[in-house]
């Protein structure tokens, strides 16, 4: 798929680097707010003119203490406003800064200092400095350690930790006898400079460090913030880690655009926070939406019975028309004012609740989302859109464009992205934001990005008829039909996993004829039907096997079937027959990983038998397996599996 | 602003801040305390140990003001103590913490906290009627500092929560920051880890040695956890049916025959 052109590539001409911009903005919004954090129960703010002084001070500090071009810069803390300007404060001179996750352990850090040669640490607090000194030793290259909050810090060694403003007072004096110096600093870097490291979490194997230039930061985010419309005057909560690229992305979008960057109180304090604020732009992954909409419900059910009655009927008017409303359809009167009237005594003081209630625009991605729930915010009037995209490509692959919003596809390629889909099914692109390599691993990156710029995703997707790109499932994962057509475990998994009862699935069908599927039933939502219909059971397993439940397993995945055939390229992965296991997947057991992650080739291994009925039409089958108890010990359970058959839906009677 | 008001003097004598000379409490027929003398040094923590029973409590109690000696002299802070209330040993510069929570459990945290700011708010009731001019400057002193003990102990998130919602272990970190909000020049700490669990005990201690750290206020404790006394507290005095049986640093102290029989409790 063609790349849609690029107009402008800055925000302005020669404004390709971070140090360019802050001083841009100081010139253009001296005194409107660009960071705020909660201090002391209040906000404090920083105007454009105070950030560019603070990052002056800090940047010429640094200077002082013999940073050099080409340094890594190695930064460890919350989202406060310091960590934020210390990233700028290093590029000024040259510097490389490399944020990374606060928690991680001193194991972590000292891989992530290691290979990025830091020869300086910016530390939020002693817990941080203290992980730092713990690993010093064998981190020779660590000549400082530079804190923000000098608590607990007072008998430390200061030529190896030193507080923040002692550094920016140093850099106070340089300024008052270099007043040009900053300036000049600031002008140095290029468009292809090396901006920023990020370390990628790494689920297989050592974290690997991404390099990207001020282009590719830059050039994306600045793309997106143009698609969407953001201005100066937009506001965003900074919430998620500061070495995570969404993070950093959204700070690049506030240069570009010159809006407000605000700071939380704390970790626990973020939903407070998120209402006084009332961000305009907001980020969450599906799981934060799932947990607010739980949490509404949940409050729903205990509220008075007029509210309830209220709720429930407004929420059918939302559901009804507030979709089409948000996308600019038409809409009834009578519709319009049930909607007008709703928005003032539901929508509206629960958006506030949320801290919604100014939101224009909001981002999730990171894994599918329930349809359900993407619905829930739309029609209550948030522009809740999904995007597309990973550290290598400075986030943004494809995005949704306004009015062309579904829960399962990712949307359009963003500006100036190329995209291409191999034959194994792995989506491949090309764009300005693409990654620059892999920090001193040159095989990695030959590997993922080829020599004419593409990048390997490892993720299967295909672009549907609207033009939207799909992603299915992990690339590694995706296997083939005997008769060839694409098998997408994870995908059909989803789909069973959005049922509230169905707690895990895994299907199978990689060369075989059809899709099987075994079903962990969510021992929580069951168990409340069972109190609820008076369904009598002593254990998981027993429950598991209630003809009851297998019925309304059944149905949930009939319900499956029934979505998945209006996929032309996965209406072949019906489920046709299924089972319960008799236990729960467990990572004590070795079947899931600790980020409950299904490990297949050990359940193959160890259901080998289950699987086999499955195929060999057996209507029950006995299994013996070992369970491992949280204190080590080890017994076994054993059982008959029932196994049902499903009802599967043809094409061709859809066309009849 | 700054928060410090006193600071150990770490070279040669250090300073006495509390001196009690000869102490004894009776009730009725009752010996609680007889004879006790000990001193706390400015800037220290001082641990106060023994079995039950033993008078560390009436201690505390002789030492703010709430039970008066029928015996012996009290000095503090330089200045003999002779017959004072409470409140205005409060004024004098010593908070406490007790024993069983002493919160006030329908008011948020903040509220809770901005109570122990009232040794330091003096405007008279038609300043407070008035409300615009002084008595709000002055709230808005007292918030602030308020503020930096929310902040000093990482109680941002249930600053609105009543107290009474607040798990156990959150209440003593609330009722130790309303007793910092006094600024005292002396703290006294009943029981401050009692009923809690490892890591509420951890972080306990990092607040009191972070309290006497940066705030350099001195701290009297009484604590039966004989692993936080030892590792955090300077030196320790040791009770025994109301008698003074061992005093010095922690390691002189654990070793003292005298101290290890009262509690392992051989025949007297």
């Amino acid at each position: 798929m063609a790349a849609s052109e690029i107009t402008q590539t800055y925000p302005g001409p020669g404004l390709d680097t971070f140090p360019k911009l802050l001083l841009h903005n100081a010139r253009m919004f001296p005194n409107k707010d660009a960071m705020r954090e909660k201090e002391f129960g209040i906000w404090q703010s920083w105007t454009w003119e105070q950030v560019a002084d603070e990052i002056e001070r800090f940047s010429l500090g640094l200077q002082v203490r013999g940073i050099q071009k080409g340094d890594k810069v190695l930064i460890i803390g919350a989202n406060r406003p310091r960590m934020y300007w210390t990233m700028v404060a290093a590029q000024v001179l040259g510097a490389i800064p490399v944020p990374t996750y606060k928690d991680s352990v001193a194991e972590e850090m000292q891989y992530v200092i290691e290979h990025s040669e830091a020869r300086f640490v910016i530390a939020e607090d002693q817990e941080q400095v203290d992980k730092v000194l713990e690993v010093k030793d064998r981190c020779p290259m660590v000549e400082l350690v530079i804190y923000d909050d000098p608590r607990g810090m007072k008998n430390y060694d200061t030529s190896v930790a030193v507080d923040f403003e002692v550094v920016q007072q140093q850099g106070a004096d340089l300024q008052a006898k270099q007043s040009d110096l900053f300036k000049q600093l600031c002008s140095q870097g290029k468009g292809e400079d090396v901006s920023i490291i990020l370390y990628t979490s790494g689920t297989t194997g050592k974290p690997k460090g991404v390099v990207l230039t001020y282009d590719n930061v830059l050039i994306t985010a600045y793309q997106a913030a143009l698609v969407d419309g953001l201005t100066e005057n937009d506001e965003i909560l900074c919430y998620l880690p500061i070495a995570w690229v969404g993070d950093h992305i959204f700070v690049a979008q506030s240069y570009c655009m010159g809006f407000c960057v605000n700071c939380p109180e704390s970790e626990e304090t973020v939903a407070a926070d998120m209402r006084e604020i009332g961000p305009t732009y907001y980020f969450a992954p599906p799981r934060v939406f799932e947990g607010l909409l739980t949490n509404v419900q949940i409050r729903m059910e205990d509220a008075a019975p007029i509210k309830r009655k209220m709720y429930s009927y407004f929420m059918g008017v939302a559901k009804r028309v507030g979709i089409d409303l948000l996308e600019g359809k038409s809409i009834g009167l009578i519709d319009r004012l049930m909607y007008a009237i709703g928005n003032f005594v539901i929508y509206g003081p629960l958006k506030d609740a949320l801290g919604l209630g100014r939101v224009r625009l909001a981002w999730t991605a990171g894994e599918a989302i329930g349809g359900e729930i993407f619905d829930f915010y739309r029609s209550l009037g948030i522009n809740i859109k999904q995007l597309y995209g990973q550290t290598e490509s400075s986030v943004f692959i494809t995005a949704q464009p306004d009015g062309e919003v579904y829960p399962e596809t990712v949307g359009r390629p963003s500006p100036g992205v190329e995209l291409h889909i191999a034959d194994d099914g792995e989506v491949l692109y090309r764009s300005p934001g693409a990654f620059h390599s892999y920090y001193k691993n040159p095989q990695s990156t030959a590997d993922t990005k080829t020599a004419e710029g593409w990048v390997h995703t490892g993720d299967a997707g295909f672009i549907n008829g609207q033009g939207h790109l799909r992603i299915i499932d992990r690339a590694k994962d995706v296997g083939k039909f005997n008769d060839g057509k694409m098998f997408a475990p994870k995908h059909i998994e989803n789909k069973l996993k959005f049922f509230p009862h169905i707690q895990e699935a895994v299907t199978f069908g990689d060369g075989k004829d059809h899709c099987m599927a075994f079903i962990n039933i969510d021992l929580g939502a069951v168990g409340n039907w069972a109190e609820r219909n008076n369904v009598a059971y002593a254990s998981y397993q027993e429950l598991a096997a209630n003809p009851n439940v297998y019925e309304m397993v059944k149905n949930s995945v009939e319900q499956v079937n029934q979505s998945l055939l209006g996929d032309e390229m996965l209406s072949h992965s019906q489920i046709s027959r299924f089972l319960i296991l008799h236990k729960e997947l467990d990572a004590d057991d070795g079947e899931l990983t600790r980020t409950k992650k299904v490990r297949r080739a050990l359940i193959n291994d160890r259901y080998g038998a289950l699987i086999e009925a499955l195929y060999n039409g057996a209507e029950q089958c006995f299994i013996e397996t070992e369970i491992a108890f949280e204190d080590g010990r080890v017994s076994t359970i054993s059982g008959d599996i029932k196994i049902v058959d499903v009802k599967t839906f043809s094409t061709a009677a859809k066309a009849s | 602003m700054s928060i410090q008001n006193t600071t150990a003097d770490q070279q040669g004598q250090p300073e006495v801040l509390l001196d009690l000379k000869n102490i004894s409490l009776s009730f009725g027929g009752v010996k609680a305390i007889t004879d006790i003398s000990f001193d706390i040094y400015e800037g220290e923590v001082r641990a106060i140990i023994g079995p039950n029973g033993a008078g560390k409590s009436s201690m505390l109690n002789v030492i703010n003001g709430f039970y008066h000696p029928q015996e012996g002299e009290i000095w503090f802070d330089g200045k003999q103590r002779t017959g004072m209330k409470p409140y205005e040993i409060a004024y004098q510069g010593i908070a406490r913490t007790f024993q069983n929570i002493a919160l006030f459990k329908g008011m948020s945290v903040l509220d809770n906290l901005m109570t122990g700011r009232f040794t330091h708010m003096n405007k008279n009731l038609f300043w407070q009627a008035l409300w615009k001019g002084p008595a709000e400057q002055e709230e808005i002193i007292n918030r602030e500092f308020v503020e930096h003990i929310i902040d000093f102990l990482e109680i941002q998130a249930i600053r609105k929560t009543p107290v009474g919602r607040l798990p156990y272990g959150l209440q003593k970190r609330v009722e130790l920051g309303r007793a910092l909000a006094a600024q005292p020049k002396l703290l006294l700490l009943d029981e401050p880890m009692a009923g809690m669990n490892v890591e509420e005990k951890e972080d306990m201690c990092r607040f009191i040695l972070d309290v006497n750290d940066t705030f350099g206020t001195t701290i009297a404790l009484i604590e039966h956890d004989m692993g936080v006394v030892m590792d955090i507290s300077d030196r320790v005095v040791v009770l025994d049916y109301g008698r003074k049986i061992g005093d010095g640093d922690p390691t002189a102290v654990r070793n003292d025959q005298t101290v290890i029989d009262a509690y392992l409790g051989v025949s007297h």
